[in-house]
């Protein structure tokens, strides 16, 4: 499936040459990075994402009475291997649009995409969590996740430029997309950002912390279902 | 308790409406982004409102048009060997499962159209689904969308006849879905894609499902064209269905009832 949708991007490239102002590489590492981190955090945080089922059919119960972090076991219940052929996709992107680009690499900007990508992941990990902690309350899984976790990506692949402003605002300030793709990226690209850009992506690290206090918050008040 | 759990399930519906509203929203202004920035004499084709109204209506409409749609009970007769019972039916099998998924797919975009082509018409300017720039283009579209459905389960219908012979549910459908997708125009509108690819997919039935009616709903396909693009539509129709009848009988014919 992503091949053809990849296909989809590269002609659309070939025909329009740019995106508002981004070469084919820029938007390329753009691409890659969001794919990266959304490959990666699936292939982790899976056990969150399909926690709704381990709620309603009571599994969480035996979960709860191991003498482990509850995180931990809900993280390792799922290690989806499938994922590694997706994650492979984002880093063959990512290859390719780095040995298309014209700007001298330092030590800070590689570390810096190294951060978005590994930040990156951690923010959709918090909307992974964030959706399993809605399930304490519908028991089913809200399906509304959805537009954060695909749409998200679908979204942080290109430049956030493109976007209105309502949206921009949104995925700067509520879910901090901007913070591990676009902000940090302008700075890597030599497009006017400050070296302080390079930080931003943490931002998105620290998106978890207050999913996961809602989930935990979540487990306090759990009570059993089942049947 | 119950009152939650209903309340969930309706809202799975509406997070399923939103999540392809969403979807919607990111593509009209990726497509119209590319499209800009590739200034006037390139940009061939589909101009803001057309880009709008192409999306719009691909998401309203996705249960009609894509690929990715599965009777999963009629695979599952499939797979598991039930079907054999419907070999005992009298009532020819290629028509009646056709019959079967046509309803499948009218059934899941009754359901999604109405709320998203609403809630699209109400956006403001460059995203908005704007009313067909005529009564004609409006007419060959419903037109063009009709038979398009027609021609779309004659196509997809090939990857049931293929579970026959393989048996295995997901594998047809994980080959032909990418193939189909992109050459019918889910993926990027083919205005968009370079001169020559264009030439190569107009000759196959594909875009006749997708391209064709989205395209002529905005007048990017002049309705004087339709009656030539409705017969070419027809004649698919006409084509693949005696087809995938004949394809049908075979392999039910080769099949062996399998399961105990």
């Amino acid at each position: 499936m992503p091949f053809s949708t990849l296909a989809g991007v590269w002609l659309l490239f070939t025909r329009f040459g740019d995106l508002a102002g981004w070469t084919a590489p820029e938007a390329l590492l753009c691409y890659g990075v969001t794919n990266c981190a959304f490959a990666l955090s699936e292939l982790m945080a899976r056990g969150f994402d399909s926690f709704p089922s381990v709620l309603s059919n009571g599994e969480f119960d035996r979960v709860l009475v191991r003498p482990r972090s509850l995180v931990l076991q809900v993280l390792g219940a799922r290690l989806d291997l499938s994922r590694f052929g997706r994650l492979a996709v984002g880093f063959v992107i990512l290859g390719w649009a780095v040995s298309g680009l014209a700007i001298k690499w330092s030590f800070l900007k590689a570390a810096t995409v190294f951060l978005m990508v590994a930040c990156g992941a951690l923010l959709f990990t918090g909307i992974f969590v964030l959706g399993a902690a809605f399930a304490f309350v519908t028991t089913d899984g809200l399906e509304l996740v959805n537009v954060f976790t695909d749409g998200g990506r679908e979204m942080a692949q290109y430049p956030m430029t493109i976007y209105e402003r309502p949206m921009r605002f949104v995925f700067t300030f509520l879910i901090p997309f901007a913070c591990v793709n676009y902000l940090p990226l302008m700075f890597v690209l030599g497009k006017g950002g400050s070296p302080f850009a390079a930080l931003l992506p943490l931002v998105g690290a620290v998106f978890v912390v207050p999913c996961l206090a809602v989930w935990k918050a979540g487990v306090r008040r759990y009570v059993s279902t089942g049947s | 308790m119950r009152f939650v759990r209903g309340l969930s399930y309706r809202a799975s519906a509406i997070a399923g409406v939103a999540t392809q509203f969403f979807f919607g929203l990111v593509f009209v202004m990726v497509f119209q982004a590319f499209a800009r920035s590739g200034g006037d004499s390139i940009r061939a084709g589909l101009d803001n409102t057309q880009i709008a109204s192409y999306v719009w209506l691909q998401q309203a409409f996705l249960a009609l048009i894509m690929m990715w749609y599965r009777d999963r009970e009629l695979l599952s007769t499939i797979a598991s060997g039930d079907a054999a019972y419907e070999l005992c039916r009298p009532v020819d099998a290629y028509f009646f499962w056709y019959a079967r998924l046509l309803a499948g797919r009218l059934a899941g975009a009754a359901l999604r159209c109405l709320p998203i082509l609403a809630v699209a018409a109400l956006l403001p300017e460059p995203y908005r689904l704007c009313a067909p720039p005529s009564l004609a283009s409006g007419l060959c579209f419903v037109l063009c969308m009709a038979l398009g459905v027609f021609l779309i389960v004659a196509i997809t219908i090939f990857a049931y006849i293929l579970t026959v012979l393989t048996l295995s549910p997901t594998a047809p459908f994980i080959f032909l879905t990418p193939v189909y997708e992109f050459a019918a125009g889910m993926v990027i509108p083919l205005p968009f894609m370079p001169d020559a690819l264009q030439k190569i997919l107009y000759y196959l039935p594909f875009r006749l499902c997708v391209d064709l009616p989205l395209r002529m709903y905005s007048g990017a396909i002049a309705a004087v064209d339709a009656p030539g693009l409705l017969l070419r539509q027809a004649i698919w129709i006409v084509l693949l269905v005696p087809l995938g009848r004949l394809a049908l009988n075979r392999a039910l014919r080769g099949a062996q009832a399998v399961g105990g």
